[in-house]
């Protein structure tokens, strides 16, 4: 018999049940829980008059729908702040830890999780939100899901899934010179397309993965909704063992010892078979960008958009589509486009390192006048990292400015809107129309690409700084 | 709590030949601040639908009263991006009963299913017919049979089985809801939590 893939040995831990003829019933270590997709599941619970039937596996924090400035006064938008203090009266009443606005561990929700050791390897993690798969980094099955789901894990800790098919997506060798790990991410997606790993659950592997930090991999496995796939993840390592050492919720003395075995015994045999495998030559991923309106729609920031024939005929139309509403040409270069705005931040590249790349290549230098740019870190204790290292200096000294932590401009429901047919060079996980603002105009981009952008106020190759 | 049943449905449809719509488009994302499941069909494809002040854009598909019905038909790829399940309850308010597509994003699926909204996956060929059909006449009226699992255009009487989870289906021809699945079942998540906790 073939060996067990790692998403199969923590799948197969994890089945209380199986329906007949249907899905499994799998049991979810982890519940995380956030103001936009949780009020309705909580209103089910009381509906039904039913209990949260283990608050202790569940932890809530306020991320989406919070103001990036001005945290310590009440939220301005009526709605927002009502949503906001219904999740702190539903974590009250059904006893849900929630590390709510000013908190001293706020933060978006898949940087918190991580960076206070409540994600581990080998857990099943949910959400009601897509860039679960974040926690995939940490060789866990993390995905995200939707409202009635929230509830159903909330009422019974578990959740009917269908299994999903297994793909292997291998990198190997060197990165180039300021090629980071959002490029290796958008790099794929560019290759497969937004529905190219749809159906199958994704392991990233290959010794350019192995090569990376917690962090990098965190861009990675966040991503992976990106290309369809239920979640991505990450064989853990010395790498993740060390970064979740003596984190907050990380397991102490014996209890770590034991963990550490069980860890160990998680990554993928070697004689595992996958459904599908893909592989990628490092070398071959430049600094990317996108120039379209869904991630898909990425290519080498030294090439040209395709040009129409060159594009799939049943795909002609909504690739016309996505032209006129950014305003591109086809085979367009998109060296030296216009920029308007730089955002730095989100579940995808709003942690200590992306702060760190940042400001290390602008230190010195000047924010160019005609753009507008928010750094805002991940969560509190970015933030108080940020501060500490002295980031928040050299940012402020070249005319950049360090909002309080959230979601912010990444999806726009607060007022972090980028104006209607502006462009913004965003280190984001989505380019859809209208995400960053109505008529927001969105490239994806590293924080390398997105400190070039915001030095030139251009779309510049960052290799050009370095 | 139940959902609303769905056994068989013969409607005409609306086009919507896009391909990869995201979750974005079905329902932006300023508007996820309510707290209810209500009312979130006036604001689906908002930013297609309405200019900035909130008039309806004549040139956009829900706005042209030539094409009307419970089903949407969409290019591939329909409901990727966030997993917002206020994008089913957009559609479902908005007064469909299924999409059909040739290919659906996996966590708009499930919210589909468990808001009773029915995900028909077709072939492409198939999916081309029923645009062509839709244009040469809007009257044009589908078959969609849950219990058969069969997707028939009616005026050319061409159908297409499609897929479903069987456990799914059952669900969605008697109403029933995954939450009471579950809970009917609490001793066995007990005797698991007791053996792995």
């Amino acid at each position: 018999m073939a060996g067990k893939t790692l998403f199969e040995k923590i799948w197969d831990k994890h089945v209380v049940t199986k329906v007949e003829g249907g899905p499994s019933v799998l049991y979810i270590d982890r519940h995380f829980v956030h103001e936009v997709t949780s009020p309705q599941a909580f209103a089910g619970l009381r509906d039904r008059g039913i209990q949260v039937r283990r608050p202790e596996k569940t932890v809530a924090t306020a991320d989406h729908n919070i103001p990036t400035l001005g945290q310590d006064q009440p939220i301005r938008d009526e709605l927002s702040r009502f949503q906001v203090n219904k999740l702190a009266q539903n974590c009250e009443e059904f006893g849900v830890d929630l590390y709510g606005l000013n908190h001293k561990w706020n933060g978006i929700v898949h940087v918190i999780g991580p960076e206070l050791g409540i994600t581990r390897p080998g857990m099943t993690i949910v959400c009601g939100d897509s860039h679960t798969s974040t926690h995939g980094a940490f060789g866990s099955i993390a995905f995200g899901i939707g409202t009635s789901e929230v509830e159903m894990v909330m009422a019974t800790q578990t959740l009917l899934q269908n299994k999903p098919r297994t793909m292997r997506i291998n990198i190997e060798g060197d990165l180039q010179n300021g090629v980071v790990s959002k490029d290796i991410v958008l790099y794929i997606i560019s290759q497969i397309g937004t529905g190219g790993a749809t159906g199958y659950f994704v392991e990233f592997a290959g010794s350019a993965i192995r090569s990376l930090s917690m962090e990098a991999r965190m861009t990675i496995c966040n991503m992976s909704i990106e290309m369809g796939a239920r979640g991505g993840m990450i064989a853990p390592d010395e790498t993740t063992f060390e970064y979740v050492k003596g984190r907050e919720f990380a397991p102490k003395g014996a209890e770590w010892e034991k963990a550490l075995t069980e860890w160990r015994q998680l990554p993928s045999d070697e004689d595992a078979v996958f459904d599908k495998e893909l592989n990628y030559k490092a070398a071959d991923i430049e600094p990317m960008i996108t120039y379209g309106t869904n991630p898909g729609m990425g290519i080498g920031i030294s090439q040209s958009i395709p040009k129409l024939e060159d594009i799939e005929k049943s795909t002609q139309a909504t690739f016309k589509k996505s032209m006129q509403y950014m305003d591109f040409q086809p085979g367009d270069a998109m060296i030296g486009k216009k920029v308007d705005y730089v955002f730095v931040g989100s579940c995808t590249n709003g942690r200590i390192e992306d702060l760190r790349a940042f400001a290390s290549f602008i230190k010195g230098k000047k924010k160019a006048d005609n753009v507008t740019a928010w750094i805002v870190p991940g969560s509190h204790q970015v933030e108080a990292q940020a501060e500490e290292e002295g980031i928040r200096q050299i940012l402020e000294e070249a005319g950049f400015e360090m909002r309080q932590p959230g979601c912010s401009a990444c999806l726009a429901m607060n007022d972090d809107k980028i104006p209607e047919g502006n462009y913004a060079v965003s280190t984001s996980n989505r380019n859809f129309e209208g995400r960053q603002g109505p008529g927001a105009r969105t490239m994806l981009a590293s924080p390398l690409t997105a400190a070039a952008a915001a030095i030139t106020g251009k779309i510049t190759d960052p290799r050009d700084f370095l | 709590m139940p959902i609303d049943k769905f056994v068989k449905l013969e409607s005409t449809c609306v086009p919507l030949p896009i391909e990869n719509v995201d979750t974005d488009q079905i329902i932006p994302a300023r508007f996820l601040k309510a707290t209810t499941r209500e009312g979130f069909g006036d604001n689906l494809f908002a930013d297609w639908r309405y200019d900035k002040s909130g008039n309806p854009k004549k040139d956009f598909v829900l706005n042209d009263t030539t094409y009307s019905g419970k089903v949407l038909v969409a290019g591939q790829n329909f409901g990727s991006g966030s997993s917002r399940e206020h994008a089913a309850w957009a559609i479902v308010g908005y007064g469909f009963k299924a999409v059909v597509s040739s290919f659906f994003a996996d966590i708009f699926k499930n919210n589909s299913l468990n808001n009773g909204l029915l995900p028909v996956q077709v072939s492409k060929e198939f999916l081309e017919e029923l645009f062509q059909a839709i244009e040469k006449d809007p009257q044009a009226k589908v078959e969609i049979d849950l219990d058969n699992q069969k997707i028939t255009l009616l005026p050319t009487g061409k159908s297409e089985s499609f897929d479903i989870n069987p456990y799914k289906k059952k669900c969605l021809l008697n109403g029933f809801d995954d939450i009471d699945y579950l809970l009917n079942i609490n001793d066995e998540i007990e005797a698991w939590e007791k053996a792995h906790d």
